[in-house]
């Protein structure tokens, strides 16, 4: 019988299955970060249990972690304390943990694949949404709650429901200055932050394999936004050359004995998915959203949506109360419209590839005056390797902040926030009302329109600048 | 956990579709590490303005809504992050369902381990409990969990999806982690047939 990634990953991790009862599966990495965890722990503590794989399980800081000098005091008591207690539950239940003053710290969905812990063929949990990112290696990773990180904690296995297979078909070549953000707000857009409710996407086609690691990291990431739990790519050559020796990836004889496992995942042919969307690489344009959810996104060149236009009642008064929360008038377009702060980190583009592009782009060039231009590495490790690369000089010279590894501004739990009324363009995932502070507006885009904006101090098609 | 009992009730209707959780409960009350007194920062952004004050505009706030334990959605309720914080400020607030056309995944799962029930009506019935509740604030719906059904205010009875297991959980007060722990020989079984593993343990180079 011919299978899809998405069923192998499932069946192979069948713990158990009786009648009444979701089907008990296995969870061979589980990510802990300070935020949702904390709840979690004391449950065990409550219960009197162990960790039951501290193997299978690492944690490190990121949400709530500021992103200034790391040898001052954290200001803020309230994410002092939080961050402390991590540290006590890992050291209680005998977890690594990569804290705050840890050499391999980072954003949680960027030190899994770096360190070589995210493999293909594996099923990877978080108390995080964006779990899916971990997907780009052929991995079955989707986010949890605090309930099921106690539940993973204590047993290593999750209660779970089979989810519906969703094929996002990519084919054509990227044209120059669109990039692998540029695919996953198109998605959303087409088919809304409730489109995949109850899927996991499998993303296919020549323009998915094209990518590299860390654009494909991009792509998955964003499948949440989608409503999807999950999202993967089968893994090929691409995965495997970014495992090969990196610090947790098999090694010798056990690396050749996993590529020939690892082969075996991808999609068989004639294999069928509950619901499929084709996606015309060359037709894409640099996206970018206008509204309060990452579904309300355009082409860059597009003019907003005019509510009067929308039929649907409820539909309309979501797009009327976006635009007026966003400050926006229906029929405009976006191109030209001030910016006040440009964010490029997160576990969406905080990469050593997302931060070589901005850079790119930024050399030589002076970012606009009134403009703040945040650039946050995702980890320690992106960190090195930028500052190897002389990316910081290029970052600062250009008037850029060069920051330390976090979520940052993507959350703004950690001080890093827009003002009431501020416009962003940011690399990151969300554009909900306040998320990136209360009263502040985000434009999602690619790291080159954010790069791009933060020069000319406007929404601005990067394909004017190649 | 509380067993889930039958009850009747007024309803909150908050006619927005994709309510994120980031507008349940915004991220910078996350830094917590308690589940203790969430129900202060339910809808915070929403409900009070820049001066901490409660926007009377907002309907959490309006005296016809004081006691309603059933929360009318707009679709896709609860999209967003996978923060556990929504359902327990919900159900601290005083909630104990919520009522909308569809419900983001992690959110949903998240509410039946917390006895937030997430009762899926088709549009007719969704359109029907706005109009119901928009001609009286004093509507109310009864929500029968063992029968899976809900009652309208017009009398009308319909029956709504819940997966057994879950159900079983909330009726009988369980939670599903003493379920997942009486599987140990299955578990132990399965890891001693695992081929690709890690060691997040082991001392790396």
């Amino acid at each position: 019988m011919t299978r899809t990634i998405i069923e192998k990953l499932w069946d192979s991790h069948v713990v158990h299955e009786q009648a009444g009862a979701p089907t008990l599966l296995f969870i061979d990495l589980h990510l802990v970060h300070e935020v949702t965890s904390p709840q979690a722990f004391d449950g065990l503590r409550e219960r009197g249990l162990k960790v039951r794989r501290p193997d299978l399980t690492i944690a490190t800081t990121d949400h709530s972690i500021p992103t200034t000098d790391r040898t001052l005091p954290i200001v803020d008591p309230i994410a002092a304390k939080q961050l402390a207690q991590l540290e006590t539950n890992c050291t209680e239940f005998g977890i690594r943990c990569l804290g705050i003053h840890s050499s391999k710290q980072g954003i949680v969905h960027v030190i899994g694949p770096e360190l070589g812990l995210t493999q293909p063929g594996m099923t990877v949990v978080c108390g995080d949404s964006h779990t899916a990112t971990h997907g780009a290696f052929g991995a079955l990773a989707f986010g949890i709650g605090t309930s099921e990180v106690e539940q993973v904690l204590a047993s290593q296995c999750l209660l779970q429901r089979k989810s519906k297979s969703f094929q996002v078909n990519v084919e054509g070549t990227l044209k120059n200055g669109v990039s692998a953000k540029d695919i996953i707000l198109a998605l959303i857009s087409r088919i809304g932050v409730g489109g995949g409710t109850g899927s996991v996407f499998e993303f296919t086609g020549s323009a998915i394999r094209a990518l590299s690691m860390e654009e494909r990291m991009t792509v998955c990431n964003m499948s949440i936004e989608g409503g999807a739990r999950a999202g993967l790519i089968a893994p090929d050559d691409t995965t495997f050359e970014y495992l090969k020796g990196r610090d947790h990836a098999p090694k010798g004889t056990a690396w050749d004995a996993a590529v020939a496992r690892w082969r075996q995942l991808p999609t068989d042919e004639g294999a069928t998915y509950d619901r499929s969307v084709t996606i015309d690489a060359d037709a894409l344009e640099p996206m970018i959203t206008y509204g309060t959810n990452p579904g309300m996104g355009m082409a860059i060149t597009a003019s907003l949506p005019d509510p009067a236009n929308v039929s649907d009642p409820m539909a309309r008064d979501s797009i009327t109360k976006a635009l007026k929360y966003m400050g926006l008038e229906g029929g405009k377009p976006l191109l030209g419209h001030s910016v006040d702060v440009v964010f490029i980190g997160s576990c969406t583009n905080s990469r050593i590839s997302d931060l070589r592009t901005a850079a790119g782009l930024l050399k030589g060039r002076k970012v606009s005056p009134k403009v703040r231009v945040l650039v946050v590495p995702g980890s320690q490790e992106v960190k090195r390797q930028a500052i190897a690369e002389g990316l910081p000089e290029v970052f600062r010279e250009a008037g850029c902040e060069w920051r330390e590894p976090g979520c940052s501004m993507c959350i703004a739990m950690n001080g890093d926030q827009l003002s009431p009324g501020q416009y962003s363009v940011s690399t990151s995932n969300r554009n909900f009302e306040g998320r990136q502070g209360k009263g502040g507006r985000t434009f999602l885009a690619s790291p080159l329109t954010a790069a791009a904006s933060a020069i000319t101090g406007v929404v601005t098609d990067v394909r004017t600048m190649l | 956990m509380k067993p889930f009992t039958n009850f009747e009730s007024r309803m909150m209707p908050l006619p927005i579709n994709d309510v994120d959780t980031d507008q349940i409960i915004p991220a910078r009350f996350l830094k917590t590490t308690s589940k203790i007194g969430l129900d202060k920062q339910l809808f915070n952004d929403w409900r009070y303005d820049a001066q901490g004050n409660p926007n009377p505009d907002f309907i959490l706030n309006q005296p016809q809504v004081k006691g309603a334990e059933v929360l009318l959605a707009g679709d896709n309720f609860g999209c967003g992050s996978s923060r556990e914080h929504a359902p327990w400020a919900l159900t601290q607030y005083g909630f104990r369902a919520v009522i909308s056309t569809s419900f983001a995944d992690i959110f949903k799962q998240n509410s039946l381990k917390n006895s937030l029930l997430p009762i899926v009506v088709p549009a007719d019935v969704h359109a029907e409990l706005f109009q119901a509740v928009t001609a009286s604030p004093n509507a109310t719906v009864k929500i029968d969990l063992p029968n899976q059904t809900l009652t309208t205010p017009s009398g009308r009875t319909v029956q709504f999806p819940v997966d057994g297991f879950s159900k079983h959980c909330l009726v009988e007060g369980v939670d599903e982690l003493g379920f997942i722990l009486k599987q140990e020989d299955a578990i132990a079984a399965y890891e001693a047939t695992r081929v690709d593993s890690i060691n997040a343990l082991a001392a790396v180079l």
